[in-house]
């Protein structure tokens, strides 16, 4: 899913000093799963910038309202009848849904009250990791399903490099685990490491983000 | 001949090659370097020129190597791929070339954060093997990877680094064959203290034949003090240094732990002479590069041969 983690509180009431009647627009989506955007943080977030906006003798309204996905038109429609009656819209979806709601409601500013993050898992409750970096042109059945892009801090495709500590860490923290020891590991343990001794040619990044905007166009479900 | 390097020479005529490492400038003035290279002459075979090490912005190597030329070296230009796409990367070897370089070391680089800068974004386009390819397809076929054909194809003497202590130590071997099979002509390794950890490494590297296939040059750092060796041990990444070297430093008094520490260097230069498959010894004395003639006198590598 897309992580995002909220802006700090002060980020957030900066953004929203020359208002004082707005949108709080949350998503159900990716948002809601990592519990950064959803309903639920629509209202504590909602509660927050009152108290702080009435504690500062400028109290602001706030309509709080959560959208099946902020990146679907049809979803983002059900906003049409009342976002004109706001100075603005705060949506804590991603990025995506920012820039969705700003492209259908052309005179309404929209701000992130999220900074977009990464595309990551749940390891556990409360920790999300990256684990894929959409470069557009999957290696994964080559690395032992786990991705050089995102995994290694360099993006190296004929790892490991000399930083790897004794813990098994890269170079740049210690929390971050060496992505080609895991590849190492893991082919290892597919019996793939013959794998490892390919070297794995220039990669061709156009389909990653360095080709441009991207976009997918299915004819079959366009008609 | 790959090249006009004298590095090439050196090790093709069967010489014991002695290699060393020289940090450029925090700053634009061109009398460091050539300092540091008049303290050098004689002394060695080669001098390379780091790239940004550290991620901390120096001088750079191609500029400094150039400097190091109109003394009368022969450099060894580092470039790593963590500031250069592949654009960038064939217009610096282009650079370089025409500057009169003949070797070249591809490295990936310390990542950026370790430096001043922890905010600038990386490239690494290629990493080190890839930037071999690119090196030796430029070279011995005389095309871009784009495939068209380079008018006057830059002719480098190819090597890179390896770590034989870094995490996962069965696989240092095999990524080194993945260099060799890049084309790399010589490697310099990290520097070694645990002599008895690469003495295995190179038992691997010539089960898999690779020392008839590139030049191994041994790298060795003289430790200052016991507090260089202890922080070395502590903070550096796939670095090794056993607590047996930690103690000769640290039983020894304060102002004879330089000296200790030379020695230390002398003797591993000596024991890494005898292990089949070393060609060189590549000398990273950081910030104390005034002590290399001493190092290459005392261990017996003088004169430097004249090819």
């Amino acid at each position: 899913m897309i992580m995002g983690q909220q802006k700090p509180i002060r980020a957030i009431l900066d953004m929203l000093a020359p208002y004082d009647k707005i949108v709080l627009a949350g998503c159900h989506g990716c948002v809601t799963v990592c519990r950064a955007g959803g309903q639920k943080e629509v209202e504590i977030l909602g509660s927050a910038i009152r108290l702080a906006r009435e504690a500062e003798g400028r109290p602001i309204e706030i309509r709080e309202v959560t959208l099946e996905r902020q990146c679907d038109p049809e979803y983002v429609e059900t906003m049409r009848p009342y976002v004109q009656d706001y100075q603005a819209v705060l949506s804590i979806a991603c990025g995506a849904g920012v820039q969705f709601v700003a492209e259908k409601y052309q005179t309404t500013p929209v701000l992130p009250g999220l900074d977009t993050t990464f595309i990551g898992v749940t390891e556990k409750q409360g920790i999300w990791a990256e684990r894929c970096q959409a470069c557009g042109d999957c290696v994964l059945h080559l690395t032992g399903g786990i991705c050089p892009v995102a995994r290694c801090s360099k993006s190296l495709f004929n790892g490991p490099c000399g930083g790897t500590t004794a813990e098994g860490r890269c170079e740049v923290s210690k929390d971050i685990p060496c992505g080609w020891m895991l590849i190492i590991e893991r082919l290892r343990n597919l019996n793939m490491l013959d794998n490892y001794r390919k070297i794995l040619p220039m990669k061709g990044w156009r389909t990653s983000r360095d080709g441009g905007p991207r976009r997918i166009v299915r004819e079959d479900l366009t008609q | 001949m790959k090249s006009a390097s004298r590095l090439e020479r050196v090790l093709t005529e069967g010489h014991f090659a002695v290699t060393t490492e020289c940090g450029p400038p925090r700053g634009a003035e061109p009398g460091v370097i050539r300092k540091k290279g008049e303290l050098l002459k004689g002394f060695v075979d080669a001098i390379n020129v780091t790239d940004n090490q550290t991620s901390v912005v120096r001088m750079s190597s191609i500029a400094s190597c150039v400097i190091l030329k109109e003394l009368g070296f022969d450099p060894i230009v580092q470039m790593v791929t963590r500031d250069r796409n592949r654009i960038a990367l064939q217009s610096d070897i282009l650079g370089a070339a025409a500057l009169g370089m003949n070797n070249l070391l591809c490295l990936s680089g310390d990542h950026q954060t370790f430096g001043d800068d922890p905010e600038a974004k990386n490239v690494f386009d290629l990493d080190s093997i890839q930037l071999i390819q690119l090196v030796k397809r430029m070279r011995d076929e005389g095309v871009f990877p784009s495939g068209k054909k380079i008018e006057g194809p830059p002719k480098f003497f190819i090597g890179a680094a390896s770590n034989p202590f870094a995490e996962p130590f069965e696989i240092r071997p095999l990524r080194l064959a993945k260099k060799v099979e890049a084309g790399v002509d010589f490697i310099q390794t990290q520097c070694i203290y645990n002599l008895d950890r690469f003495e295995k490494f190179m038992d691997e590297v010539r089960k898999l034949g690779l020392h008839k296939e590139v030049k191994i040059l041994a790298g060795v750092t003289p430790l200052k003090s016991a507090g260089m060796a202890k922080f070395m041990k502590k903070n550096v990444a796939g670095m090794d240094v056993p607590d047996a070297v930690v103690k000769r430093l640290a039983d020894a008094p304060k102002e004879q732990q330089p000296e200790v520490g030379i020695q230390i260097c002398v003797e591993s230069i000596a024991r890494l002479r005898q292990i089949e498959g070393i060609a060189g010894v590549h000398i990273m004395a950081i910030e104390w590069e005034q002590k290399v003639p001493e190092i290459v006198e005392r261990a017996g590598l003088l004169p430097r041969p004249q090819v």
